[in-house]
């Protein structure tokens, strides 16, 4: 069963007289469970791709689907109960509600989604620890290091078990020792929850991590390519 | 608190010098607002009261129709021992009979047309500032003496003064001829051109001789220690008149109808004062979370990406607001509480005010009264205000598109 599947899928900006392409005719299927890596250079079109698998923005033509859902064919408030239920997101950094605690930036998502106090102070609290965050709850993102604040910001991105979660250079911000130790949480949640993770990024130490890699230049997809030993969880 | 509160109340502290500012002028239209407010309704009452004991009072006994036609024959009879009796019953000194009449005055040199009054020398100062007024000359020194008292203007017209005599000429109260002479006794200034041209008074027993009244007289004007015990003194009065069914007692608003509305029209400069106050902190606000929305574009798209509808940010923004302006109703409505409570103790003159109160033989302090409406309406509607100017910046972030959003800095 394909996750996600994107077929054709077109798309330009306008920046003052120029056009420039960010998505040309892209075609790809990502099965349930994977985790794949969006390589390419800055500029290739990784996140407008991520963007428009999360329903974040349209494409210009061409058809997404996410687990039964016609992405291009949902309008703005489904779209935003798409992300809000069904999908994690972790962007490349300031993730975070800076006047809320980590504990209460994860819980805010939880009591949007409509979650009951108690279930969303029990899981915050657990999820927090399942990243590596205990003893920290009650700390704010400036109290943090940016390793810490992504942690949250995934811990926030899986507490509701989405299926799918969608990360824009995750590690971007950090040193080579937190990066390593992110994504090896994103490994251990991948096996351990099932959950499919698209993660674009150009940073080497990540694309080691893929099971499938997934190359982009100018809009385009030029190659792609299953890993025979991706890094594994150290444990 | 909910976490949405929680939020609300951290973000308004990200920017403590805004928000104080805004608070604080917040703050100083509530301060301001009560302050007015009960001054102005607080004189409302002092200058229906002011404008009543002038002269007309804030009661009548007449007799039934005089107040629609006041005709010389519409009379009460035995007006002074009747007035007595009111006084009784009241055990109030403020009551006075009066007799009104018309009569040609003239000098050695001139003739005007007046309306005279014939009061009672003992009681009229307890119920008009006329007497208090005189600036030459002095009162009448008995029931029944050929004296006159004549405005300002009047005695300037007749060319006469204190000691000088005039001549009165007019029909009386069976339509026969009446005539007489009386002596300028006192000139007095009530600063109301109107009357200082064309009133005189005479005491009432020499008008009733002059004007063949035997006895009678049109009015007994009356006044309650204030405004509010009207009503009670008018039941009281009215068992005394039981026996004399053509008579009537009439309150002030059927006896001046229109003070109220001409008093409060004069206050219309406040209100126009208030809503320019309101509208300046109605902008105050509107600029503030303009601001506070616009430098915080990344953080609201980073919350939108997540899924988080425009309206619960709208309803952030407008709790953020509403948080403001409540803090800014509290303390502000407290100060004002306080600062008027004292002022309505030991009241408030403005410059100036003493030489007017002199001059119109008037209170010269004016107390502001604290009511919960004096207290609540300016305040409310700075709050409404406020939440309707931050409905424009919660409004913008229905525009926002969560990729752009995030692309801001
Ligand atoms: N909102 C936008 N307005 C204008 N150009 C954009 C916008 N978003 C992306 N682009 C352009 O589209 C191209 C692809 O961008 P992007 O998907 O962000 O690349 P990547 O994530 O691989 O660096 C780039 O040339 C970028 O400048
Ligand atoms: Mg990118």
């Amino acid at each position: 069963m394909s996750s996600i599947v994107c077929k054709d899928l077109c798309k330009t900006f306008q920046q003052g007289e120029e056009i420039i392409t960010g998505l040309d005719h892209v075609s790809i299927e990502i099965e349930a469970g994977d985790f794949v890596c969006l390589s390419g250079p800055s500029g290739s079109g990784k996140t407008t791709l991520l963007n428009a698998m999360g329903g974040l923005d349209t494409p210009d033509s061409g058809q997404i689907q996410v687990g039964d859902t016609r992405v291009d064919q949902l309008g703005k408030g489904p779209l935003a109960d798409m992300r809000l239920h069904k999908i994690g997101f972790v962007f490349q950094a300031y993730n975070l509600i800076p006047v809320l605690t980590a504990r209460e930036n994860v819980e805010f998502v939880m009591q949007v989604r409509g979650e009951p106090a108690q279930e969303r102070s029990h899981r915050s609290h657990d999820i927090l620890k399942e990243v590596g965050l205990e003893g920290m709850e009650d700390r704010r993102p400036a109290q943090l290091s940016g390793g810490q604040q992504q942690r949250v910001a995934v811990a926030r991105a899986i507490v509701s078990q989405p299926a799918l979660v969608l990360a824009d250079e995750p590690t971007a911000n950090l040193d080579s020792v937190t990066a390593t130790q992110l994504m090896d949480l994103f490994v251990e949640l991948n096996q351990h929850h099932n959950i499919t993770f698209v993660i674009a990024t150009h940073d080497t130490r990540v694309m080691a991590y893929a099971k499938r890699l997934i190359k982009m230049r100018d809009g385009k997809i030029i190659s792609d390519e299953k890993q025979q030993h991706p890094s594994t969880v150290v444990s | 608190m909910t976490i949405t509160l929680r939020m609300a109340w951290r973000n308004l502290w990200r920017h403590k010098r805004r928000t104080w500012l805004t608070v604080g002028a917040m703050i100083f239209s509530n301060l301001i607002l009560v302050f007015s407010i009960s001054l102005q309704l607080g004189s409302y009452q002092m200058m229906i009261d002011n404008s009543l004991k002038s002269y007309t009072g804030h009661m009548q006994i007449q007799r039934e129709g005089y107040n629609e036609e006041p005709k010389m024959r519409s009379s009460i009879d035995a007006i002074i021992s009747l007035a007595g009796r009111v006084r009784d019953q009241l055990g109030n000194e403020s009551v006075a009979a009066r007799g009104v009449a018309f009569a040609m005055t003239s000098s050695e040199e001139r003739s005007y047309g007046l309306q005279i009054i014939g009061v009672e020398p003992e009681y009229e100062p307890k119920v008009s500032t006329l007497p208090g007024l005189i600036t030459r000359g002095g009162y009448f020194t008995g029931l029944n003496t050929e004296e006159i008292i004549i405005g300002a203007v009047l005695a300037r017209n007749l060319r006469v003064g204190i000691g000088d005599e005039l001549t009165l000429l007019g029909s009386g109260h069976d339509g026969s001829f009446a005539a007489g002479i009386a002596i300028v006794t006192g000139i007095f200034e009530s600063g109301i051109a109107e009357i200082d041209r064309s009133m005189a008074q005479l005491p009432i027993g020499y008008f009733q001789d002059l004007f063949g009244m035997e006895g009678r007289g049109h009015n007994i004007v009356i006044n309650a220690a204030d405004l509010s015990e009207v009503e009670s003194a008018k039941q009281s009065v009215s068992s005394v008149l039981k026996d004399r069914d053509e008579l009537v007692v009439l309150d002030w608003e059927l006896l001046q109808p229109g003070l109220k509305q001409a008093i409060q029209a004069d206050f219309t400069s406040a209100w126009f004062m208030y809503g320019v106050l309101i509208v300046l902190v109605a902008f105050s606000v509107l600029n503030t979370q303009l601001m506070s929305v616009l430098e915080r574009t990344r953080e609201f798209g980073v919350m939108m990406a997540l899924g988080v509808k425009p309206a619960r940010l709208g309803s952030l923004v407008i709790t953020e607001t509403a948080v403001m302006s409540g803090l800014g109703l509290a303390i502000g409505a407290l100060l004002g509480i306080v600062m008027t409570w004292y002022l309505s103790i030991v009241g408030f003159s403005y410059p100036g005010m003493e030489d007017m109160a002199e001059r119109f033989n008037l209170p010269d302090r004016m107390y502001p009264s604290l009511s919960i409406l004096s207290i609540m309406l300016g305040p409310s509607v700075v709050f409404v205000f406020s939440l309707l100017a931050s409905i424009y910046p919660a409004i913008r972030l229905f525009f926002l598109q969560p990729v752009t959003a995030m692309r801001a800095v």
